[in-house]
């Protein structure tokens, strides 16, 4: 009892933050729970993977080895889980509320009839969970019954796991997975081809709204100041649907959350819903010539200015604070 | 065609939410109900497959109290063809909501079930997936792109660092993402002809599904508020501060 079984999704080979932010949570868990964390990965070819994962500190890494895990699919990704969490006797199993995680851990819990619990942003000592609703209007306290239960946690709301002093014990598992699974073929990854930081990971986010008013002046006004302080870019809904910026930009509700040392949002009006993905930020500024903005109600520091002369003057002030 | 279309009712987005003293809920006395705006995408997409195609039939189906027939007949007034309300009061959870919708499916039996990626009230992102496992479909969740060779339907999906196309056989699940289309209005026309439109209740007891709910909210909490901070004259002063204050850059 109290085992906590983490899906550690890797990306070209690596383990970015948000994975081993799942496995300090899992950790956690395991821990308020009496149990112990296993990380998991899962791929055609998994052995560098397990070695890589089994830094980090947790009771054992199981690498789920089988041909149909080559690229990510629910079904074939949701059946070999299930079995591992059949065979393992976990009473949890929990993951990052990545677009992957967000995508196969339901599935996961149908297959278990587990109930699951979203994108949690804290373990209370109880074993109870809290998680956001109403776009982070409310924070609910969650209880859930039954032999399994499935998590997703909100990357921005728990550390990374650190590299522990010993490595774990690599089991290796080949993952029972039916021929049914063929049926969803994967066809192509189109990435966003850029060099800045991931959003989700960066310690500092400059995000563009409506008031940008076109994906040239995104590239022109924007980007300087983005590249200047090191930031990853983020966009506000309204710009991306405008198609100023592609769509995993989005930063909000039903975007990507974030919470970085320092956010700056320029030309955002401070919707609930953009609201929800940035107010954890450390640092809020923001740059709008409407002083009545609502984004000046979250903001440490408001500047009402008209941004196409704002900023164009701020990339020359960071710049002349780094010479200095 | 025949495509199944859940259907949420939820508070309206621009309603500012407030939670109840007591934790037991949210106020709902100045709430406007409106079709979750991701369920409303799903409704478009189900009417733009059906007008392409020539043919088809499109069915709403939700899960809740007899209020949401408001929520079912504004579908039907965007052009969906009828509507199936399985009634309860109870507060269920996503399991035993995709369960209920599973037995809707293997009655229905629909080529496509278009859901929302998430309602936009409990933002849970999981009865879609829980479907698709249920009836032992594919899924496509987050949706950008869809479209048909036939019995294949090809799927761009909105993922983490880009888009994602993946590729199967009808029957399948798809859930929608914010650029799959913009939804229509209801015209008054079709107001007028959803009110003749089959509106049919099912009581959930009938179903036969076990509706006892594996995940209770025990309370909620108004979130710490965020202290407004203060406005700067200048952009020199904005930097000044964000290096020798708040020490971020
Ligand atoms: C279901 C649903 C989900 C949603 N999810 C999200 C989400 O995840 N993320 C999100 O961001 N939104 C989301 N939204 C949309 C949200 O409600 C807002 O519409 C959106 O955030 C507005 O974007 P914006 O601030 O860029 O545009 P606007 O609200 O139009 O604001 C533009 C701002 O720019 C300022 N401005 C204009 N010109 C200048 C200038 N020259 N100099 C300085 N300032 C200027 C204006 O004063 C204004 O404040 C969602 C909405 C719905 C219904």
């Amino acid at each position: 009892m109290g085992d906590v079984l983490v899906f550690a999704e890797h990306q070209q080979g690596k383990f970015p933050k948000s994975s081993l932010t799942a496995i300090l949570a899992g950790q956690e868990l395991a821990q308020k729970r009496g149990g112990k964390a296993v990380a998991v990965v899962a791929s055609d070819n998994p052995d560098s993977l397990a070695s890589e994962l089994a830094k980090y500190g947790c009771a054992k890494v199981v690498a789920l080895a089988h041909p149909a895990l080559k690229n990510y699919l629910a079904d074939a990704h949701a059946q070999a889980l299930a079995a591992l969490v059949k065979s393992s006797g976990a009473e949890y199993v929990l993951a990052t509320a990545t677009a992957m995680g967000k995508d196969l851990m339901p599935r996961l819990a149908a297959r278990l009839g587990a109930p699951m619990a979203s994108e949690i942003v804290a373990i209370n000592e109880d074993g109870t969970l809290i998680r956001p609703m109403y776009a982070g209007n409310a924070l609910a306290t969650i209880e859930m019954d039954g032999p399994v239960k499935v998590v997703t946690v909100r990357a921005t709301a728990f550390d990374a796991a650190k590299p522990a002093d010993s490595p774990a014990p690599v089991e290796k598992v080949n993952a029972e997975i039916d021929g049914a699974s063929a049926r969803m073929q994967f066809v192509a990854f189109n990435q966003t081809k850029s060099d800045r930081p991931q959003l989700i990971e960066a310690r500092i986010v400059v995000s563009g709204g409506r008031g940008l008013k076109s994906g040239d002046n995104f590239k022109t006004v924007l980007e300087p100041l983005v590249d200047e302080m090191g930031a990853a870019m983020g966009a506000s809904r309204a710009a991306v649907d405008a198609g100023f910026v592609p769509n995993d930009l989005q930063v909000g509700q039903t975007g990507k959350v974030v919470a970085p040392e320092l956010y700056v949002a320029v030309g955002i009006s401070g919707a609930i819903q953009h609201l929800a993905g940035m107010k954890d930020s450390k640092v809020i500024a923001a740059i709008n010539k409407d002083e009545e903005a609502p984004i000046f109600s979250v903001a440490d520091y408001g500047l009402v200015a008209d941004l196409f002369k704002a900023v164009p003057e701020m990339v020359q002030e960071v710049k002349k604070l780094k010479q200095s | 065609m025949k495509i199944l279309v859940p259907v949420k009712r939820v508070p309206d987005p621009a309603t500012t939410i407030r939670v109840l003293p007591d934790g037991s809920g949210i106020a709902t006395d100045n709430v406007k109900w409106v079709i979750n705006p991701f369920d409303e995408i799903a409704i478009e997409e189900a009417l733009r497959i059906k007008e392409k195609q020539g043919s088809g039939e499109v069915v709403l189906a939700a899960v809740g109290q007899q209020s949401w027939q408001e929520q079912l007949r504004t579908g039907l007034a965007m052009g969906a063809d009828r509507a199936l309300l399985v009634r309860t009061d109870a507060a269920l959870d996503t399991l035993a909501i995709a369960r209920l919708l599973a037995k809707l499916a293997e009655d229905q039996k629909p080529d496509i079930i278009i859901l929302g990626k998430q309602a936009i009230d409990d933002d849970s992102n999981q009865v879609g997936q829980m479907l698709a496992e249920m009836l032992g479909w594919p899924q496509a969740t987050f949706a950008s792109k869809v479209e048909f060779q036939d019995r294949k339907c090809t799927v761009v999906r909105e993922v983490d660092g880009g888009l994602e196309t993946i590729g199967f056989d009808l029957p399948a699940i798809v859930t929608t993402d914010l650029r799959l289309n913009e939804p229509r209005y209801a015209s008054l026309p079709g107001i007028m002809k959803a009110r003749k439109k089959e509106l049919k209740e099912i009581p959930a007891e009938s179903l036969g599904v076990d509706l006892t709910p594996k995940l209770k909210i025990k309370k909620l909490d108004p979130p710490p508020k965020r202290q407004a901070g203060r406005k700067v004259a200048s952009v020199e002063e904005l930097v000044q501060v964000l290096h020798n204050e708040a020490k971020v850059i």
